[in-house]
């Protein structure tokens, strides 16, 4: 008990570069996500191809090598200097994009043809009928999956650790290397992610009522 | 000067070919009715005019305006075509007073107050004006296609288009919607409507078109079309239905 209290302090520091990374890696992914969506679903065949490719490489490979590969591999051009912090952002936000970008696309496709021709036929321009019609239902529907990649994302910050970010789970090693108790400390940094994201899943649930389908 | 001119229209999608070669003009003020068996093409040929379907042969012309001409812009052409869906679909995360003040706005045609204005008088015009603050899920059937018209008619259209606009709705609600169309027949809005309604057909109608496999098989007023058909296959329909 005394070590948990003695380690707060450090662990706090922790959690507040999980949760930077965190939030600035979701806002990204979330646009990457959009904007691969819509190329996904764009009428040139050339964009859909980009937006394929990109997705498909990124589902097909395991995360830590695309943090590897991120971190190491375009750091040893010497016009790249990424620091661990922003390697990792990047990381996440590209991972979490190309999920967001199948959820998205998803999200757009399940809104019925009905809704865009109502728009069109009013005179609406089709970026207009994006920003008005399509994404908000789209938008409501996709929640429950959103969240569900948020989570998995923020999950996979802890991974970052292994480049040397300072976040919760690297604090939480640095601390078990000089008071060995593996077992204490690792259990208050289970409790710590639980918290946040059971607060996420609240968070979620509360959109959901709020903006309710009608 | 037509409001409507349809020249030589063709339209297939992929290797069917669903309108193979139609023909015909509307003036303004005129309410033309569009019936014909399911399948035949009525429906294309209405989405046609305000090219929701690409248009794969032929002209149409809406006032004077080419609307295949890529120079000409779409969106505004389709500012002056109102239409109407068999399915509503009204704008369900939308109160009905936004489902009608949207295109408006955004267009730039109004601002949000003269929107709000004209959107309440519309309401008030099909019934409505009570469900201004409602959802659409929160309407019934008839109630849900009144709001589609005013939501198309916010727009100050000079065509009205319709498609089979009672066909989804229960029979009690039907001559509500039927008679918020006839009250805009009578202030002398052109109106082509795609329906199987005969009865509807035969009291607004100023002609009626009998569409059958692509073509416009045979076009009169709605008293000779119904009471002295000249074609086999508009006496075989109407045998059907009447």
């Amino acid at each position: 008990m005394e070590t948990i209290i003695e380690s707060l302090p450090m662990l706090w520091e922790g959690l507040k570069m999980t949760l930077y990374i965190f939030a600035v890696a979701i806002v990204l992914g979330f646009l990457i996500g959009l904007v691969m969506a819509l190329l996904r679903l764009s009428p040139l065949k050339i964009l859909n191809w980009i937006a394929k490719i990109f997705v498909d490489a990124i589902r097909g490979t395991p995360f830590i090598v695309q943090l590897f590969f991120i971190y190491f591999g375009l750091n040893s051009f010497s016009w790249v200097s990424l620091d661990k912090e922003w390697a990792g952002i990047v990381t996440v936000a590209i991972n979490a994009g190309a999920y967001f970008a199948e959820i998205i696309r998803a999200g757009i496709q399940s809104i019925d043809k009905g809704q865009t021709e109502a728009a069109r036929s009013l005179g609406l321009t089709q970026s207009q009928n994006m920003r008005h019609i399509v994404l908000p239902q789209a938008f409501r529907r996709m929640l429950p999956t959103i969240t569900n990649q948020a989570i998995i994302s923020l999950k996979d910050t802890s991974l970052l650790s292994i480049i040397g970010v300072a976040d919760l789970t690297q604090r939480g090693r640095v601390i078990v290397s000089a008071t060995f108790e593996p077992f204490t400390i690792y259990l208050a940094l289970g409790v710590m992610y639980f918290v946040i994201i059971y607060l996420l899943s609240l968070l979620s649930g509360y959109l959901e009522r709020r903006f309710v389908l009608r | 000067m037509s409001m409507i001119q349809v020249n030589n229209l063709k339209k297939s999608f992929g290797d069917l070919e669903v309108i193979k070669d139609m023909s015909t003009a509307v003036e303004p003020s005129e309410v033309v009715c569009v019936i014909g068996p399911s399948g035949s093409g009525k429906s294309t040929f209405l989405r046609c005019l305000n090219r929701l379907e690409e248009i794969s042969g032929g002209h149409v012309y809406i006032d004077g305006v080419d609307i295949t001409d890529p120079k000409n812009n779409i969106n505004q052409i389709r500012q002056n075509v109102g239409m109407v869906f068999q399915h509503f679909n009204l704008f369900p995360h939308m109160t009905v007073l936004d489902n009608l003040t949207l295109a408006p706005v955004k267009t730039g045609k109004l601002k949000p107050e003269a929107a709000e204005k004209k959107a309440l008088v519309l309401l008030d015009k099909v019934g409505l004006a009570a469900k201004a603050k409602a959802y659409p899920g929160e309407l019934s059937g008839g109630q849900k296609q009144r709001v589609a018209i005013a939501r198309a008619l916010a727009m100050d259209p000079k065509v009205m288009l319709f498609d089979e606009p009672t066909s989804a709705l229960d029979p009690e609600v039907v001559g509500d919607v039927l008679g918020v169309m006839k009250d805009l027949a009578k202030e002398g809005m052109t109106m082509i409507v795609v329906t199987h309604e005969m009865g509807f057909a035969a009291e607004v109608a100023d002609r009626v078109l009998f569409i059958d496999g692509g073509y416009i098989v045979e076009e009169n007023v709605p008293k000779e079309l119904f009471g002295n058909p000249q074609h086999e296959r508009t006496k075989a329909f109407l045998s059907k239905v009447l």
